[in-house]
């Protein structure tokens, strides 16, 4: 059990490629962080650095007191989750979880009691003599896990570790690894692109972009309030629509006056544009349906604004009775509106 | 595997597609094969006017014959030897340039030039380097008070053969070792690395394991090389010599088929040869199905 903290982490590639520009976060002992951003945006190369296999240009890394820098990956008491599990296919189940072990100089018999505690706790104890290869999608996973947390590491590292099943599976592995994590209280770092993963999962979300952190909180409050406008077509989907607050003023309303100085964009959440006027003061807009897409429970409404060329989606629950090539009216309350300036990217009035 | 069926118009086809491949086996394979298991039967006088059928004589005696049974040990030594040279220093090639990223392709590249070079030049190359008389590595031993001379020491001339015939190998078993360590996946060393194994032990309980389809099919490709394909480099060496210490079963046959004009006892020695590579083909195929994979 440990804190990370990362302070001013950089990576610079040979020729000047700079993938990761100056990191810094604090993960306090036993919290669950969530890395999250496009592909290319670092995070799998930050994880990488905490890991030890790449190594760091700048910074410092501490995994608690200690300063690990320059330290191999063995003695980092860390313990990684890849995205292709990377478990040994020469080697049985039980071999694998005992390999880390081994090479740490575990007694045989403590050895053999922690790989089949960490075995019954994974349900994997009848697949103990089996290879990887006769295993399933979810068997490796769950190996690969086991593998991690035999040692009862510092710190758990997850590179993706879902992208390989199928989604089924992957909403059942989503829900186990979050479980695992309460129960054993083990500082976590996991990476992922899939933004509902990121929010499912972690105890605070960190959104990256090009290698810079574009905003760390909680998933709700980067939910709630994202600090730019990445981050806020980032997380959430369908996407946060983004409306130029010049078209807005067009269709007049009082909910657009106070609005924070430096506004010009107005972000809308797909499920915060009603088909019904509220009671509250609010902005109504026309537009005409272009798509209709029906997902059982909600549905999501492909709409373009009247003299306006930007594609908009509205999603609503059930099924509501419209046509394509409808025109439809939606109404938007005063705080749904999420104020943003397009030159700076970023949220206005703070 | 999918295999698609096809149907050809005619019944000419097919049999006029199939012949280019079938002639060449036969004149080439099939007929000197057959030959040779006829002479074996049979017995010539010196001069050539007579022949007798023998039987199975020519084998009984080659397997009475002190000559023959040294050859038989020599040629296992040689390969042995072969094998294991060739196999360890291209393994130790392969893995250094494994770890190079920009330089890989160069250094490859420039390990791969000893494969082109004809059997009887790399002979020539190894019979300067190492000529008791004028080469540069006698001359090298010769101050750390070693007297290299492999045409009256057997173990010398032994331990050049070995060298040639490894050392125009190790190209061939470099390309098949890198191919082998590029199919790892870089993934699975970085979990040893955290999993707490020193690169050497990584290595023997990781990368050497994944290799083993590798390296067994290497051994046997080695081996046939060795006891097969190394005539040329023994002939412009040793020439079997001195006093057999080189004289392989391969070397063998040519010595007392076209040297000795044993012609019988020559056939009766390639058809066992054929035996051999028959056995070592089974083997192959046998094993590298099942075993050797994990």
């Amino acid at each position: 059990m440990a804190s990370i903290t990362l302070e001013g982490l950089k990576k610079t590639y040979a020729g000047n490629v700079a993938a990761v520009k100056g990191i810094d976060l604090q993960i306090e002992d036993g919290e669950f962080v969530v890395l999250v951003g496009p592909s290319g945006c670092g995070k799998s190369t930050l994880l990488r650095m905490v890991a030890g296999l790449e190594t760091i240009t700048e910074g410092t890394l501490k995994i608690g007191d200690r300063v690990v820098n320059q330290l191999e990956p063995a003695e980092r008491d860390i313990a990684m989750v890849f995205q292709n599990y990377a478990l040994y296919p020469h080697m049985t189940v039980y071999k694998n979880l005992a390999y880390g072990l081994k090479n740490r100089g575990f007694k045989k018999d403590d050895i053999d009691k922690r790989v089949r505690l960490a075995a019954k706790m994974l349900e994997i104890e009848d697949f103990l003599e089996r290879k990887p290869r006769k295993l399933s999608g979810g068997q490796r996973q769950r190996v690969a896990m086991g593998r991690a947390l035999v040692r009862e590491p510092s710190a758990f590292l997850f590179d993706e570790p879902l992208s390989n099943l199928d989604a089924k599976l992957r909403v059942q592995m989503r829900v186990e690894i979050k479980q695992l994590q309460r129960r054993l209280k083990t500082t976590s770092l996991y990476v992922t692109h899939d933004q509902l993963e990121a929010m499912t999962l972690g105890d605070r979300l960190v959104v990256l972009n090009a290698g810079q952190i574009e905003q760390v909180g909680t998933p709700m409050e980067i939910y709630a309030r994202p600090a730019t406008m990445f981050v806020a077509e980032f997380i959430g989907s369908p996407a946060m629509n983004m409306l130029p607050l010049d078209y807005l003023h067009t269709q007049g309303s009082s909910v657009l006056e106070h609005l924070p100085e430096g506004t010009d964009t107005l972000g809308i959440r797909p499920d915060d544009m009603r088909l019904t006027a509220p009671d509250a003061p609010h902005l109504a807009i026309d537009a005409t349906l272009m798509l209709f897409e029906a997902a059982g429970a909600e549905s999501h409404l492909y709409v373009n604004l009247a003299g306006s060329e930007q594609p908009t989606v509205i999603r609503t629950s059930g099924q509501p009775s419209v046509r394509e090539g409808e025109m439809l009216r939606f109404y938007v309350t005063r705080d749904a509106l999420h104020p943003f300036n397009s030159a700076t990217r970023k949220r206005t009035g703070g | 595997m999918q295999t698609k069926r096809m149907t050809f118009p005619g019944r000419f086809l097919p049999y006029a597609l199939l012949a280019p491949q079938v002639i060449v086996t036969l004149i080439f394979f099939i007929w000197p094969a057959g030959q040779a298991l006829y002479q074996s039967l049979l017995r010539e006088d010196a001069f050539g006017l007579r022949t007798t059928f023998v039987g199975l004589e020519n084998f009984a005696r080659l397997f009475r014959d002190g000559a023959y049974l040294n050859s038989l040990s020599v040629t296992v030594v040689f390969a042995v030897g072969t094998t294991l040279l060739s196999m360890s220093v291209a393994l130790l090639l392969a893995s250094t340039v494994n770890r190079m990223i920009r330089s890989r392709s160069t250094y490859t590249t420039l390990l791969v030039w000893p494969y082109a070079i004809a059997p009887a030049i790399a002979g020539v190359l190894w019979w300067f380097i190492f000529n008791p008389s004028i080469g540069i590595v006698p001359y090298i031993l010769d101050m750390v008070g070693y007297r290299w001379n492999h045409r009256t020491s057997g173990a010398d001339a032994m331990t050049l053969v070995i060298l040639a015939a490894a050392w125009k190998q190790i190209s061939y078993n470099f390309l098949f070792f890198l191919a082998g360590l590029q199919s790892i996946p870089q993934s699975l060393i970085e979990a040893a690395a955290i999993d707490g194994a020193s690169p050497m032990k990584r290595f023997w309980t990781i990368v050497f394991p994944l290799l083993t389809p590798t390296t067994f099919f290497l051994m046997v490709v080695n081996v046939v090389y060795a006891m097969f394909d190394t005539f040329g480099i023994i002939h412009a060496t040793t020439q079997g010599g001195p006093a057999q210490a080189t004289n392989t079963l391969v070397y063998k046959v040519y010595a007392d088929g076209f040297v000795g004009l044993n012609l019988g006892s020559s056939a009766a020695q390639s058809v066992i040869l054929m035996a051999i590579v028959v056995a070592l083909t089974v083997v192959q195929f046998r094993f590298i199905e099942r075993r050797v994979n994990y």
